[in-house]
């Protein structure tokens, strides 16, 4: 079976290219045509570079005219000078650095463009162009052709905080290793002498350095450690920060009072490891906390940028003028007010709630209620956010718009569902304090024993005491064995979007299928073609071409069944009626192409059999059939195997209606299922299984399922699934094999594992180290130097899950590629 | 070893220098993708003139 040369997927045998004399299959009219502008401009050395597929194009092809404006471009561009101006632009379809290489070598050609760069890890691209030279609508136009989805970057707040604390977190780390390193070299100098014997002027001399050097480390990258024990303190809360802070400081003042009056010990190489350390385990949090945010906030903008707006001649419900172009204006969406009209053309997005007050056609709901076939929508019918048009434009008289809409109010729900501390957190910072509280006990309780006995340990060791007793591979076990286990789950189709998922995934008792979009494509088929006129028609592929011809630029679902068949027959008179079917006139004669009274009005046949079948007649005569099925995935049978391996036990739960549901289970063999659900009827049923003792996965790929998905205790979404399922759920599953599923539950047992041996393994050395430590037998610099080492046993522990990555790594990846960007101190 | 009396403090200026070129590359984002400009060396290996007659020729019988 051959496959898509650009995207992998099955090809088709009418599509083939020649490149370089070899002859390539492709899936579709759009992977032909993106290799062909590809190879076009030279850059076929892209198929050699990428070590990944590309992703399938989406059709239609979008307009771009819209960002010529001024007043959409005065919210994306950033002017530089009096000709250039910066853009950053957000891309999809991204698998891989060649990818960046053929976006940057495209772009780059256009006269006026300075300077492309593409930023692979979050899918970004930087361009520099020259304002009067090129229209920004050229280069949108240009990276789309290439096979890329392009849209402006709307950078929200809280991800220019992450990026901010990022770069300074980054920061930190670099002054204290660098620090670390001088001092340490210093402090060798000084060790060596102690044993060997020193001049005291050299002894002198290395002090006041290291001082020099530790200055900075304490006073800029331990800083954070002191703000958060201040604000602890004043809240009277003890956290970890409280004996860091007290160690840190009163080592550096102690080291400083020794290095001024020539007495006693210095401290500063001890305190520039504990800091680097301790900074590395924080770093490495941060980022577990900041890439499972990162995936969900780059999927919610769905609406466009700019609408046309008809120019008020008076307010009301006035019946809007024909003439389209003296009536509209075209303007940024966030200047649309209530009361406002807009006109959408066919197959654009509802950028608002509103009512239609011109027009009547049908809008495609399945953003928000995950039905496939269009509503029908007549004057005064009510319209939302997100929905979007069918073959005839509308006018829509506003209602609510941006926070106000039902699309907004079901992402802020839903984000403060996700916002939920995962449980162990919350015990996690009650048990801190009382330790923390144990730990201050026993070192000043060394501190006074060893006043006593030999005055000259007391201080130092209690340092120790403080520093190994700092819990810094225990706050390290859990978030370093989480990123390995996420980097994994990634290389298996899987990616992670939230903290607890994994956690969650070991406590798993029951799943809960989607069937629309989940266990099939999503996508209608042709299932199977019935000819009942041979005179007419002699061929499937004939039936073919003429259904293909009548159902071209048409935005049914129906049609995307027939997009594949390349050639096209020229249509005459196209006209659709919704709800029915579709009607032309090819090659002189009437075709229709619907349901079965529609297509043969006075003679109405009987359906063949069950299942969606349309009928395509000529001239009103009957000549063929045609079943359309939307085609089940093709591992559900293996995934379930696996499910029922497990014990798990798993249910359908889905919109669709009873027969189409009840068909489905029998196939596969489920228990149990629930069809013709609403979403609040999904949460409710996802509840009431929780109520029973059950721990839910819900898998789904429509907003429908929304609801149930911020519901339950764990959510997957599928990759090719609307945004808004996808911001929701804990995970998506971007290679669409469901037997994924299976896997990372077996791999979740094996993260828990690690995480549970990261414990123990911390727990043992502090127990040990401890008593060591009070028996004066721990210098303070050998105390840093095995809290670092035992962090470093923790996160190579966790890295053990990367191993044999050949067995459960999928080939194909489509869909956007995100990945976690790992810190420098450890291996991606 | 009186060496040592000057080279350190040279050595503490290199540092401070050093540190100063990191905290630039942070704020200007150099850290931000370390993925593509790895593979980025392995590309490039022929230059790209479109005009050259080969490409051309090339071109041409790709079309189908």
């Amino acid at each position: 079976m051959q496959h898509c040369f650009h995207c992998g997927l099955p090809a088709d045998a009418s599509f083939s290219m020649e490149i370089n004399s070899v002859e390539h299959a492709f899936c579709c009219a759009g992977c032909q045509a993106i290799t062909c502008a590809i190879s076009e401009s030279g850059l076929s050395d892209f198929y050699q570079f990428r070590d990944k597929q590309s992703a399938k194009p989406n059709e239609p092809v979008p307009a771009f005219s819209h960002y010529d404006l001024e007043a959409v471009q005065q919210e994306i561009v950033r002017p530089l000078d009096e000709a250039y101006s910066e853009i950053l632009v957000s891309l999809s379809g991204i698998s891989c650095a060649a990818c960046a290489w053929l976006i940057e070598h495209h772009i780059e050609k256009i006269a006026g463009v300075r300077k492309v760069s593409v930023n692979v890890t979050n899918a970004l691209c930087r361009i520099e162009w020259n304002t009067a030279e090129c229209k920004l609508s050229t280069i949108f136009s240009a990276i789309d052709e290439v096979g890329y989805g392009v849209s402006p970057y709307l950078e929200s707040r809280q991800q220019n905080e992450r990026g901010a604390q990022n770069k300074s977190m980054l920061m930190r780390l670099g002054v204290a290793g660098i620090g670390m390193m001088q001092v340490g070299m210093y402090a060798i100098a000084l060790h060596a002498g102690a044993v060997q014997g020193m001049d005291s002027n050299w002894q002198h001399f290395f002090r006041w350095v290291s001082l020099m050097v530790a200055t900075p480390v304490v006073f800029y990258s331990a800083q954070p450690f002191f703000s958060n024990a201040l604000k602890g303190i004043k809240r009277l809360r003890l956290g970890m920060d409280v004996p860091v802070a007290l160690a840190i400081g009163l080592a550096y003042v102690a080291s400083v009072w020794a290095t001024i009056s020539n007495v006693g010990e210095v401290y500063f190489d001890s305190i520039s490891m504990f800091t680097f350390f301790l900074l590395s385990g924080r770093y490495l949090e941060m980022k577990v906390r900041h890439s499972s945010a990162f995936a969900a906030e780059s999927f919610s903008q769905l609406l466009p940028l700019a609408v046309n707006r008809l120019i008020d001649e008076k307010g009301g419900d006035v019946v809007v003028q024909r003439d389209k172009k003296n009536g509209v204006e075209l303007v940024p969406l966030s200047a649309l007010n209530t009361g406002d009209k807009v006109l959408i053309a066919a197959g654009d997005v509802i950028p608002c709630d509103g009512v239609v007050c011109d027009g009547e056609g049908s809008v495609n709901e399945m953003l928000l209620t995950g039905e496939a076939e269009p509503q029908q929508k007549l004057c005064l019918q009510q319209v939302w956010a997100g929905s979007v048009v069918g073959e005839t434009a509308l006018t829509i008289r506003v209602d609510a718009v941006g926070t106000d809409t039902k699309l907004a109010s079901i992402e802020y729900i839903a984000h403060r569902a996700m916002s939920e501390k995962p449980d162990k957190v919350v015990i996690a910072d009650k048990i801190a304090g009382i330790f923390v509280m144990c730990v201050l006990l026993v070192a000043s309780a060394a501190a006074v024993y060893w006043y006593f006995v030999e005055p000259a340990k007391a201080f130092w060791v209690a340092l120790s005491v403080l520093v190994v007793t700092c819990p810094c591979a225990l706050s390290l076990a859990t978030p370093a064995a989480l990123t390995a286990g996420a980097l994994r789950l990634r290389k298996m189709g899987v990616l992670v979007t939230s903290s607890f998922f994994i956690e969650r995934l070991t406590h798993l008792s029951r799943v809960v299928f989607d069937k629309t979009g989940t266990l099939t494509e999503g996508k209608l088929s042709v299932e199977r073609i019935e000819i009942v006129d041979s005179a007419v028609v002699d061929s499937e592929e004939r039936v073919m071409h003429l259904v293909a011809s009548l159902e071209a630029n048409s935005n049914h679902p129906i049609a995307s069944a027939f997009t594949s068949a390349l050639s096209r027959l020229t249509v005459e008179k196209r006209k659709s009626f919704p709800g029915h079917g579709i009607e032309g006139v090819i090659e002189s004669k009437t075709y229709r192409f619907g349901t079965t009274a529609f297509a043969s009005p006075q003679t109405p046949q009987r359906y063949p059999g069950a299942g969606l079948w349309q009928l395509l007649s000529c001239e009103q005569k009957p000549i063929a059939w045609v079943l359309l099925q939307d085609k089940p995935r093709s591992d559900v049978e293996s995934c379930l195997n696996e499910l029922s391996r497990l014990d798990i036990s798993f249910e359908i739960l889905s919109g669709d209606r009873e027969e189409n549901v009840d068909r489905c289970a029998q196939r596969y063999g489920f228990q149990s299922y629930v069809a013709g659900a609403l979403p609040e009827q999904k949460l409710a049923h996802v509840r009431q299984l929780q109520s029973q003792g059950d721990s839910v996965l819900m898998v789904g790929d429509g907003i429908n399922d929304v609801p149930g998905l911020s519901g339950a205790g764990i959510s997957i979404a599928m990759g090719n699934s609307t945004h808004l399922a996808q911001t929701h759920a804990d995970a998506i599953l971007l290679s669409g094999n469901l037997v994924s599923i299976a896997r990372a539950i077996n791999f979740s047992h094996k993260v828990y594992s690690i995480i549970r041996q990261n414990f123990c393994w911390a727990i043992g050395y502090n127990v040990l180290a401890l008593p060591a430590a009070v028996m004066g037998l721990v210098p303070p610099y050998l105390a840093a130097a095995g809290m670092s080492l035992s962090s470093l046993i923790v996160v190579l522990n966790a890295l053990r899950l990367n191993r044999n990555i050949g067995a459960d790594s999928l080939p194909f990846d489509s869909g956007s590629a995100t990945s976690l960007s790992m810190s420098p101190s450890t291996a991606g | 070893m009186d060496s040592l009396f000057i080279l350190i403090p040279i050595a503490l200026v290199l540092v401070a220098i050093a540190v100063r070129v990191f905290l630039w590359a942070v704020k200007s984002g150099q850290f931000e993708d370390l993925d593509t400009e790895g593979k980025r060396i392995l590309f490039d290996s022929q230059t790209l003139d479109d005009d050259c007659e080969d490409n051309l020729f090339i071109k041409n019988i790709n079309r189908k």
